[in-house]
């Protein structure tokens, strides 16, 4: 994978964005506190950037006439911000040459020239909060709440669970995939059934977590959030959250879109180019030698690259 | 294997079915009452996001889950005076009214919530209220009484249902006006009238079904529901047309969602056959629904518009 180096002061949005129209097909709402929000929250955080969004897409089919509506209308950037969009892209990009496309979370452009991919280092969160989760955990047991196993979602659970392994080898970690994006109340039954099992840590990733959360806030166990932050969902809870902050890729998709580059390249958004944030929750009473053990986790990373 | 078994586990998967089983009961149960006087509502999945949405948002404000359940049904009220509109006074085709409802339903509710609301807040959720005695028997008592004032209200539902339908004279005009609307019409029922009211129970039950499980989860999200009208729908005709047979139903469904759930934990299922598991629910639904099919039949003036003296 071509190497993403970040340097975030070289593209100023001022001088880059101004005019530049991107457009959203995401699958789940723009404010779902997780995948979705992380980026439209990045695009709309760009100055002079016009931004478009179609949330809601779960069904691919809507998904591909969003893209190629917004391929037809001009838009200089179309993000296809989900990895089951992959193959609508592969068809509709080879027919709008002048159009850059961006397609994540995947590591795949297709050969095609104007096809950026990106996707998130979310197992090095996963790590981080894992290694958190099992210091602050009494009862050695953590639980996760997955969607479906593949991609991002399990790069940050199987992180998470290394994680608490690192911390405490002798730690259960108990994993329940739901099989599901959408069903806040299995995901609601799953985190019942981890708490049931002995965990007092929870976590989870995808939109339909949200039903989790509220699981663990009634039984008094502490979450760790990621994609977006998820503290105001439960404040009394939310240890912290892993944040992805795309805006500094996109701001280097902007200016190679600028100097003619429409795709052919990877991203991948990391502690090292400060497209991951933990994002802690500053009403926890967070003991110091815990998030003395996060924040070694994220410095080993950076500096890892 | 032997972790199946053990007591924990048994309570924690029978607490669960019945949590997962009652939003679907309630739905079904109103649904029920449609059905047997003729009327079919596919709109169902869409009152309960607007039911869910209404609820969600006046606990939101008010702090008090008792206002947002009778949000809830008053929404839920309203759409199925409409429902009954469009169905008994337009006659419009029902299957196709229906899933405008849907669609009206899950687009509304998420507008309202991008527009009043934002990014999903969590709210109070029902309390538990544990059953003097009955709760502190062991294990049984874990499983059935301690949850919350609706679980209790909801499956009480069933024999009032049941009573409704077959004891009482409006009972009696809605099972006529199912089977047999053109006679009923002879000897002075108003078919319009019974389906009016029918349709306004099936959709207050249907936003009240939405804001249990809004109120329940504590939090709401676009198309909260996903899709549990539909199943609700499909246990009515697994049900047989009877409240009991719904009761089994949603309970048979949540317990295998719970089962599943509960296996996944344990590890007993393992992940790369978790999606398979998954299908486990809707497998079994599908296959009591051929049994029930050929054992019952549906109500015989189901979907069909009355029009006196055709």
């Amino acid at each position: 994978m071509a190497a993403f180096a970040l340097i975030a002061a070289a593209c100023s949005s001022d001088d880059s964005a101004e005019g530049f129209r991107m457009a959203i097909v995401a699958p789940s709402a723009d404010n779902d506190r997780a995948f979705t929000q992380s980026m439209v929250d990045a695009a709309n955080s760009i100055e002079g950037a016009e931004v478009a969004v179609t949330d809601g897409t779960f069904n691919v089919d809507d998904a591909a006439v969003a893209i190629r509506d917004y391929a037809n209308s001009g838009y200089d950037l179309v993000i296809a911000h989900g990895s089951q969009y992959g193959g609508s892209l592969e068809e509709i990009a080879p027919d709008f040459p002048e159009v850059s496309f961006a397609w994540g979370t995947a590591a795949d452009t297709f050969d095609l020239p104007n096809v950026f991919s990106y996707e998130a280092a979310s197992d090095q969160g996963g790590t981080v909060m894992g290694k958190m989760a099992a210091a602050l955990s009494q009862s050695a047991n953590v639980g996760i709440v997955g969607p479906v196993e593949v991609g991002d979602a399990k790069l940050y659970v199987d992180g998470f669970e290394a994680g608490v392994k690192s911390q405490n080898p002798d730690a259960t970690v108990n994993i329940n995939y739901i099989d599901s994006f959408s069903d806040v109340a299995l995901a609601s039954e799953a985190a019942n059934s981890l708490i049931g099992a002995g965990a007092d840590v929870l976590s989870g990733t995808a939109q339909m977590t949200i039903g989790a959360i509220n699981s663990a806030k009634t039984a008094g166990v502490l979450w760790f959030g990621t994609q977006s932050n998820q503290t105001d969902v439960s404040p009394e809870i939310v240890v912290a959250s892993q944040v992805y902050h795309w805006e500094h890729m996109l701001e280097d998709m902007i200016k190679k879109v600028g100097d003619g580059t429409l795709g052919g390249e990877l991203y991948e958004i990391n502690f090292a180019n400060d497209g991951l944030v933990i994002e802690y929750n500053e009403d926890f009473d967070l003991p110091d030698d815990v998030k003395d053990i996060a924040e070694d986790a994220i410095k080993t990373f950076k500096d890892e690259g | 294997m032997s972790e199946i078994f053990t007591t924990a586990v048994l309570v924690a998967v029978g607490a669960s079915a019945i949590r997962l089983a009652v939003p679907l009961l309630l739905a079904a149960l109103g649904e029920t009452f449609g059905q047997r006087s003729g009327v079919l509502n596919l709109g169902v999945d869409g009152i309960m996001l607007l039911g869910a949405f209404t609820g969600y948002y006046a606990v939101l404000k008010t702090d008090n889950v008792w206002l947002g359940l009778l949000a809830g049904a008053i929404v839920g009220l309203v759409l199925g005076l409409a429902s009954a509109v469009i169905a008994v006074t337009l006659k419009a085709e029902q299957g196709i009214s229906g899933i405008g409802i849907f669609l009206f339903g899950l687009g509304m509710s998420d507008l309202l919530f991008q527009k009043l609301v934002g990014t999903p807040i969590g709210i109070d959720t029902f309390p538990q209220v544990d059953i003097p005695l009955l709760s502190d028997i062991p294990y049984i008592g874990e499983i059935f009484f301690q949850h919350s004032l609706v679980i209790y209200l909801a499956f009480l539902s069933i024999p009032v249902a049941t009573f409704v339908i077959n004891r009482t004279t409006f009972g009696m005009k809605i099972r006529a006006v199912g089977e047999y609307p053109d006679a009923a019409d002879t000897l002075g029922v108003s078919v319009a009238g019974v389906r009016y009211a029918t349709e306004i129970i099936g959709g207050t039950l249907a936003g009240i079904a939405g804001a249990v499980l809004a109120i329940t989860l504590g939090i709401f999200q676009q198309n909260l529901t996903n899709g549990a009208g539909f199943i609700a729908i499909a246990l009515v005709y697994f049900g047989a047309w009877r409240p009991t047979g719904i009761m089994l139903g949603a309970l048979l469904f949540g317990f295998v969602n719970a089962l599943v759930l509960e296996l996944k934990t344990l590890e007993i299922i393992p992940r790369d056959l978790s999606n398979l598991a998954a299908m486990a629910p809707a497998i079994i639904t599908i296959l009591a629904l051929v049994f029930v099919a050929r054992r019952f039949r549906a109500p015989s003036a189901l979907t069909k518009p009355f029009t006196r003296g055709t």
